[in-house]
């Protein structure tokens, strides 16, 4: 289990978002999340351009147990794709707080992440999950 | 109440992620189920199935006892040490189980029965044994390690007590013999397996099943979770109880009917249901699957057919195709050209006759 970077937030469905510097949302799974769910086998990319609402399925992750929807950690538009995934699904499995992010949101109000958890509070709620 | 195989401290000790299968704490995977399955499909792994059932019989009229019990027939087994693979069907020809029969002696048989389905099926067979007076044993004193690869025999070969080598070597397909392992344990070696590869299922003494799994891994051999078994089987075309059959499930709407024996007058149980489905015409049939678009066919999932519905039964991603893979029951006739209902997607699929894997490659037309 690779450490949590400080500066994430989560969804308690375990999606990670990060505020670039260009105040864009990058947007995956954690590594808790990829580790439940084994190998990925296929990603189901959102469109670009698209509206996305937080809390609302924007992307499917498929591992070879199980199918899991991704939900969005903040309201607005898809602007990229990480386009690796089509061919690389494991990308996830190998480095899912860095190259295995999945979208970049460009987020139409800031104030939803401080509804997200930080770091810590997600470090608790995978312990617990796990007990 | 979870219950543990000897080899459970084993497997947390590799750091394998542990879940819940028919009441049993077992390995899924050992870190990457993908890699698993490679190392069985190429070199050789090993999986702890000690969780199954193994269960003797023994009577003056044991044979007897499975004309009647199984659907295929015992009588194909003419030598000591062959095996046979059989469905257990109840009386309206539904699958109670399906199992492998070791024919070990003139009054002593052994059954090797599914995990999921263990109590029941002790009661079933307690009840059909007490007229021919056929002593029932559970034996769960027993460990399984199943060695499965086209490098599995040689590995295993090597850690067999010289004098039983030539003789384990040459031993044939569904076929067992006992033989020595590592420090004189033990051991009852069949060439049988649920992979599609070569390789060896091994009963043993569960005091000796930490030792043979250490030297094993010694030799070599990968440690496999359930997780590639179940894609292993599935891409080598194999059934999974309760997935693809049930008690609700004929052999013939199972795609089992070469496991089905009508031979001359036998009472099997189940057998008048059979031929009276047989004469009506059986409405369901199993086909294989392939889906060459992206996405993973799941159990559940509806099938679209020209001439009705039907339902993935096992399906998943099959790692050595790269593509999703599934067993489906259909309605029997012209299905023309099918499509699986993927989260409200429409994807089309192509039946295919599987085994989808023979010997470590696709098979034609995958």
């Amino acid at each position: 289990m690779s450490e949590i970077p400080g500066d994430l937030k989560f969804l308690k469905s375990h999606e990670w978002a990060r505020v670039e510097d260009d105040g864009l949302v990058r947007v995956g799974i954690s590594d808790h999340a990829q580790g439940q769910l084994g190998d990925l086998v296929y990603v189901e990319l959102p469109e670009i351009g698209a509206a996305v609402q937080a809390g609302n399925g924007v992307a499917v992750v498929e591992s070879v147990k199980a199918a899991s929807d991704l939900y969005s950690p903040v309201s607005g538009e898809i602007v990229e794709v990480n386009e690796l995934l089509n061919d690389k699904p494991e990308m996830i499995n190998e480095d899912a707080f860095g190259d295995g992010w999945i979208f970049l949101v460009r987020p139409s109000d800031r104030a939803e992440l401080d509804e997200l958890l930080d770091a810590k509070d997600y470090e608790e709620l995978i312990e617990n999950d796990e007990h | 109440m979870t219950e543990k195989t000897v080899l459970n401290a084993t497997h947390r000790a590799l750091g394998a992620r542990m879940v819940d299968f028919g009441g049993w704490d077992m390995p899924v995977n050992y870190g990457s189920q993908i890699e698993e399955h490679h190392a069985v499909r190429r070199d050789a792994g090993m999986f702890d199935v000690s969780h199954m059932t193994v269960i003797d019989l023994h009577g003056a009229r044991v044979r007897d006892f499975l004309r009647h019990l199984l659907a295929n027939s015992i009588d194909k087994l003419k030598a000591h040490g062959k095996a046979l693979y059989s469905c257990m069907l109840n009386e309206q020809g539904g699958v109670i189980d399906d199992l492998i029969v070791y024919y070990l002696g003139e009054e002593f048989f052994r059954l090797v029965v599914n995990a999921g389905t263990r109590a029941k099926d002790l009661a079933w067979i307690g009840k059909q044994a007490a007229p021919f007076d056929v002593r029932v044993k559970e034996r769960p004193d027993l460990a399984m390690i199943a060695v499965q690869g086209p490098h599995a025999r040689a590995k295993v070969l090597k850690l067999l007590h010289e004098v039983d080598r030539p003789r384990i070597e040459k031993l044939g397909k569904f076929t067992t013999a006992a033989a020595q392992g590592p420090h004189g344990m033990p051991l009852f070696v069949a060439r049988t397996g649920y992979t599609g590869e070569d390789g060896f299922e091994i009963i043993l003494p569960q005091e000796h099943a930490v030792a043979l799994w250490e030297t094993l891994r010694a030799a070599g051999v990968t440690p496999a979770g359930l997780g590639a078994r179940d894609t292993l089987r599935l891409e080598a075309g194999m059934n999974l109880y309760g997935q693809d059959m049930d008690e609700g499930v004929t052999p013939w709407e199972a795609n089992l009917g070469w496991t089905v024996s009508l031979d001359g007058g036998r009472a099997f149980i189940g057998r008048a249901a059979l031929e009276q489905q047989k004469a009506a015409g059986v409405s369901r049939v199993m086909v294989g699957l392939v889906l060459d678009d992206k996405g993973v066919l799941r159990h559940g999932q509806k099938v679209l057919a020209a001439n009705g519905e039907g339902e993935i039964l096992s399906g998943s991603f099959a790692p050595t195709l790269d593509k999703a893979i599934a067993f489906a029951r259909i309605p029997a006739g012209e299905a023309g050209d099918l499509r699986v209902d993927i989260r409200g997607r429409e994807a089309p699929v192509h039946q295919v006759k599987y085994p989808f894997v023979r010997d470590g490659k696709p098979c034609d037309g995958i």
